[in-house]
């Protein structure tokens, strides 16, 4: 693993802040990242762990006027565990509850589900030059590759990769609105 | 003579052979030491020296000086002294390394050293006294022979506890689908299913 700066903050504001520099990561349960990281497929040089965040909204699951909010350092077991989503949104529940192992669950969070990277072997293999996700313009060594688990709709000629999540899919199929934020804005 | 030279010979040129792997396997690694410095020499906040982190380990406090990239597995091996909790595939897939934090059982191989600071680590040591009675998970995959060569043993005994604690052990299928992040290249699965239905009972801790 690629040495890095390591810093802790304890709000939104300060995680923006820190973010600022072109290659940094946010940390939240660490299973995509560290587990990309040793593999040297993610080399930021600031790690930024928001953990600490968990003790705000970002970490709770809130009834709202026209639904569910969850926060983004919910980690998928308590959502998955969370009697209101078993029985108002069982569909979230599901998506979480057989994903991963028991301990992957505990970690992961909400979060990090959805931007969790591609398995596609080629993006986890350093030994292949070629891969745009990892370095763009670099090419595809999965097209040409063993790729019988790679994506069959939605492909282009420059990477035909699979988004692995099941969760992001739930939030799909219920019309779900993710709140973003970044330097100086809020997004949905 | 020449009999009693090969031998030798065999062993220089297996020596000079690491030795010349060794250097060509260093070149990388020290261009790319050299250009990580220089991209954290940027950084005000340079981490590359060591950085004393406390960590709260089986109930005592333990201060350790580590490389920021150090994981809780590593710290807990090389560092602490407890070489309990194993390295199996180093990737968060077959549980060898299972620890729990706060409670809750978590993988130590994708958990930073640095993030589980101020954390409640518990490891396979931390289950029972040196003279004390062994947690019933422990004593159940020995009723039980839960294991063959043991390598998984501490991961699957933390792993079963977090189970048990989490309320998936109610029935047989369901210790199986919650232990699944648990290997065992032995195949003892059935008697760990038997060892978890035994402890289940006895663990008094919620």
């Amino acid at each position: 693993m690629r040495p890095f700066a390591f810093d802790h903050v304890s709000t939104l504001a300060g995680a923006v802040q820190a973010a600022g520099h072109a290659q940094s990561a946010f940390l939240a349960g660490g299973t995509t990242l560290i587990d990309l990281m040793k593999l040297d497929v993610m080399q930021p040089d600031v790690v930024i762990d928001i953990n600490r965040l968990g003790d705000s909204a970002l970490g709770k699951i809130e009834r709202t006027a026209d639904g569910v909010r969850l926060g983004a350092l919910v980690r998928m077991a308590d959502a998955a565990a969370h009697p209101d989503i078993r029985r108002d949104l069982p569909v979230i529940a599901q998506s979480l509850d057989l994903a991963a192992s028991a301990q992957l669950r505990n970690m992961a969070s909400l979060g990090g589900n959805v931007l969790q990277r591609t398995r596609c072997t080629y993006f986890r293999d350093v030994s292949y030059a070629a891969c745009n996700k990892r370095s763009r313009g670099s090419g595809c060594a999965a097209l040409d590759g063993v790729n019988r688990m790679h994506a069959v709709l939605g492909v282009s000629d420059q990477c035909l990769a699979t988004y692995p999540g099941d969760f992001a899919q739930a939030l799909i199929a219920l019309d779900a609105t993710v709140s973003i934020v970044g330097a100086g804005q809020k997004a949905r | 003579m020449p009999n009693a030279s090969s031998p030798a010979a065999g062993n220089a040129s297996r020596r000079n052979f690491l030795i010349a792997t060794a250097s060509t396997a260093a070149l990388p690694a020290v261009a790319r030491a050299a250009s990580a410095k220089a991209v954290l020499a940027q950084d005000p906040r340079n981490v590359s020296a060591p950085i004393g982190l406390a960590l709260r380990v089986n109930g005592g406090e333990r201060l350790v000086a580590l490389d920021i990239r150090t994981t809780l597995l590593d710290a807990l091996r090389e560092h602490l002294g407890l070489t309990g909790s194993k390295k199996g595939c180093d990737h968060g897939q077959c549980g060898a390394c299972t620890v729990l934090v706060d409670g809750r059982r978590v993988l130590s191989c994708l958990t930073l050293a640095a993030s589980a600071e101020g954390r409640d680590i518990t490891t396979i040591e931390g289950l029972a006294k040196p003279d004390g009675p062994l947690h019933p998970m422990q004593q159940a995959f020995i009723d039980h022979d839960a294991f063959q060569c043991g390598y998984c043993t501490p991961g699957q005994i933390m792993s079963a506890i977090g189970c048990v604690r989490e309320g998936h052990a109610s029935s047989d299928a369901a210790i199986r689908e919650y232990m699944s992040g648990n290997l065992c290249r032995c195949a003892a699965y059935p008697n760990i299913v038997a060892a978890i239905n035994q402890a289940k009972g006895l663990m008094k801790e919620t």
